[in-house]
């Protein structure tokens, strides 16, 4: 008494499948953006290129300003160093390495990132208008 | 004794929010997803008051004051590394790592280079690094109850706050963590900026420091005791003493047992043994604790000799390249929508680390003056809550004393939480088969391991064991996220060399130090941070090594660095664990039936 095809007598009925609705693509995507995506996608040695350039921009505006912290950072101490005398000038009543160390890096550290957010988002901005064209 | 009254009910007060907070929105978590990922809906704001909730951890909240208050300016170095580790994570992890659509780092590392044998390593040094940072939390719980309640023992503040915290993450795991830890940023801001403020005012209006006769911070001198006191030697301790003092004595002294008598200390070292009770008079010079500044105008300056210069290279290493190896960090960013996202929320984190880092700074220098008594002692990390009773001995430094121990214990619950949920996630997706009871089960065993270490191990100054697990990021995960994000030429082979060697080292000067701890300090200074020789050797490891086996190059390097690095209007973003993470059944549940955003 094999009802159901490959099951056992025992076995209580598979439950049915829900509808679903199958599309092949979004059709709000617009068109262009597809097609580049594609091309993007399947690596052609014209994508393969424009994506090596992008990389290659972002990572040397990262390092620029990377440089410009390390810089800073890095003379820093030395500078205590060379110059011992640096921790009797005050201002305001408080000594001068304490200022350089406790309140100055803070606003230049979001400083840095606030530039690198901008810069950042503008080689994004034209790398999607490159390929979108 | 009214202190304790007034810190054990913002305690509980905390306490209590954290925990109905966490469960209100637990309610909401039902999936496999939920858990682990807060179904990426935060918002970058609250995301950033997340992030940087979790990561204010007790050594950010007691440590850095603790630490200004030993080591004076060249302790500012802890604040700047701690902020400058998310300038690093922005310019160039965030984005890219987003976008990679990995959840942990060890995902990371299989997504990039397509190695199981790295992905198993990697998971081992998450959970180890996860681990090592979980012990000070829960060693700094101890520290502060012992502070509030000075008659309960240290263990039962450390079990304390394992157990909440194993408990809040069970109920609700990541969504619920985010709500919370976004109250918890804005709570510990609120603890530690209000009593800044107000004892700074009282400071300045008491006549600052020659109103109330203190030795001025620049003088040549110790710091002198404001008024009587009495202070009970915790473990044994090395004094060095700069100017001649008299004080009354109970116990052990130079290696003489003494009963309430007076003992004269002359310049130079001189140590007291565990449980020695020690009197001093108001106006005597302090003697100060092995390894802290002894006189002010040392105190005040930033780098007095070589050691310190290479110390403090050291330290700026492992902080800004360290903090982009911590487990509880990144996963925190994958709750990002997208990478701008990622960068956006770093940004804001960047804004929420600095306004709060210049509260403790302020408060370390005051208690050099108002509190030397922790010099001799050397609970230093208590400084944060021992100086308002110190400056107004009245309610006003009771009630000021119980919101700094309420955002004390802020600290410990949002870090060591997030911590365990990151560890957690790791253990039960890579461990063992990833349903929700086997993320609880990671949770209680990775809360109640360090847990059992932080009773074991004798407790040093937070900061410094957390700047430990920072050095081991840095010469661990620091290379391979680096390299593997920017660099073509990366193979698995040299991912796996590197980090094997830089952790390696990173792990012997741990276990040296340690060790030298026990018996007599004899270790080298730059082994208690060696990130300066560590971190190029890992990174050059990786480098060599990737080049002597270019055939392990993976086949679809290109593709994965386009996913990484092409902006996310293009659309490349593929989030991988929404194939791997769940059961079948769960995985059904979550794609049928109503529409999820």
């Amino acid at each position: 008494m094999n009802l159901i095809p490959g099951g056992t007598p025992g076995d209580p009925p598979p439950p049915r499948p829900r509808r679903k609705k199958v599309i092949l693509a979004d059709s709000r995507a617009p068109v262009t953006k597809l097609r580049t995506v594609v091309e993007l996608e399947e690596q052609t040695s014209w994508a393969e290129e424009v994506v090596r350039g992008f990389i290659r921009t972002q990572f040397w505006t990262a390092v620029r300003l990377a440089l410009i912290v390390i810089a800073v950072f890095g003379a820093l101490p030395l500078v205590f160093f060379l110059a011992p005398g640096l921790s009797e000038v005050t201002l305001a009543g408080v000594s001068l390495p304490w200022l350089l160390l406790g309140v100055l890096p803070f606003p230049l550290l979001f400083g840095v990132g606030y530039w690198y957010n901008r810069l950042a988002d503008g080689h994004e901005r034209d790398f999607v208008d490159l390929v979108e064209k | 004794m009214e202190l304790n009254l007034w810190a054990v009910a913002a305690i509980l007060l905390v306490g209590l929010a954290t925990f109905s907070l966490g469960f209100r929105s637990s309610r909401q978590a039902s999936t496999t997803q939920d858990f682990l990922v807060a179904r990426r809906t935060v918002r970058s704001r609250r995301n950033a008051a997340a992030v940087s909730g979790e990561y204010l951890s007790a050594a950010s909240f007691m440590g850095v004051a603790g630490l200004v208050l030993k080591d004076g300016a060249d302790a500012l170095w802890y604040p700047i590394g701690f902020t400058g580790g998310y300038l690093a994570l922005m310019l160039f992890v965030a984005a890219p790592l987003r976008r990679s659509g990995a959840y942990t780092l060890s995902d990371f590392c299989e997504a990039r280079l397509g190695s199981p044998a790295l992905r198993r390593l990697s998971t081992a040094f998450v959970v180890f690094i996860g681990m090592l940072y979980l012990v000070p939390q829960f060693q700094g719980a101890g520290l502060a109850v012992h502070q509030i309640l000075p008659s309960v023992p240290g263990w039962t503040g450390v079990g304390l706050v394992a157990v909440l915290v194993i408990v809040n993450v069970f109920g609700g795991g990541m969504r619920a963590v985010t709500v919370v830890q976004a109250f918890q940023y804005w709570l510990k801001l609120f603890a530690i900026a209000a009593p800044t403020f107000v004892l700074c005012a009282l400071f300045f209006s008491n006549g600052g420091v020659d109103g109330i006769g203190a030795t001025g911070l620049s003088q040549p001198a110790p710091p002198r005791f404001l008024s009587d006191a009495t202070v009970t030697v915790e473990t044994d301790v090395r004094l060095s003493v700069a100017e001649s003092v008299q004080l009354r004595a109970t116990g052990v002294v130079d290696g003489g047992y003494t009963r309430d008598q007076i003992v004269f200390w002359g310049p130079g070292w001189h140590t007291a043994s565990e449980g020695t009770v020690l009197e001093f008079s108001e106006g005597s010079a302090t003697p100060v604790i092995e390894g802290a500044t002894v006189a002010n105008i040392d105190w005040l300056r930033p780098i007095t000799g070589s050691n310190d210069l290479f110390t403090t290279y050291s330290l700026i290493i492992a902080l800004f390249l360290g903090t982009m190896g911590l487990p509880h960090v990144l996963v925190r960013f994958y709750t990002n929508p997208d990478g701008r996202a990622a960068r956006r929320t770093t940004l804001h984190v960047l804004t929420l680390l600095g306004l709060f880092y210049v509260f403790p700074i302020m408060l370390g220098a005051l208690s050099r003056v108002y509190a030397p008594e922790l010099l001799v002692s050397g609970r230093t990390d208590a400084a944060v809550l021992a100086l308002p009773m110190k400056i107004a001995p009245n309610t006003l430094g009771e009630i000021l004393g119980a919101i700094t121990a309420a955002g004390a214990f802020a600290a410990f619950l949002s870090t060591s939480s997030g911590l365990v949920v990151s560890v957690a996630g790791v253990l039960s997706t890579d461990v063992l088969r990833g349903r929700i009871r086997d993320f609880r089960f990671g949770a209680a065993l990775a809360g109640s391991l360090p847990l059992v270490l932080a009773m074991l191990l004798r407790p040093s100054d937070i900061s410094l064991s957390v700047g430990m697990s920072f050095a081991l990021a840095a010469s661990t995960f620091c290379p391979v996220l680096l390299l593997g994000i920017w660099w073509r030429k990366i193979t698995w082979v040299g991912a796996v060399a590197g980090m094997l060697v830089g952790g390696v080292l990173v792990l012997v000067s741990l276990v040296v130090t340690t060790v030298s701890d026990y018996t007599g300090h004899w270790a080298p200074t730059f082994l208690q941070q060696p990130a300066l020789a560590t971190v190029p050797i890992a990174f050059l490891v990786v480098v060599i090594t990737s080049k002597a086996t270019p055939s392990r190059i993976p086949a679809d390097t290109n593709r994965i660095r386009m996913r990484m690095h092409a902006p996310d209007r293009l659309g490349f973003i593929r989030d991988r664990d929404i194939a791997r993470f769940g059961t079948a059944a769960e995985r059904a549940r979550l794609a049928n039936g109503r529409h999820r955003r």
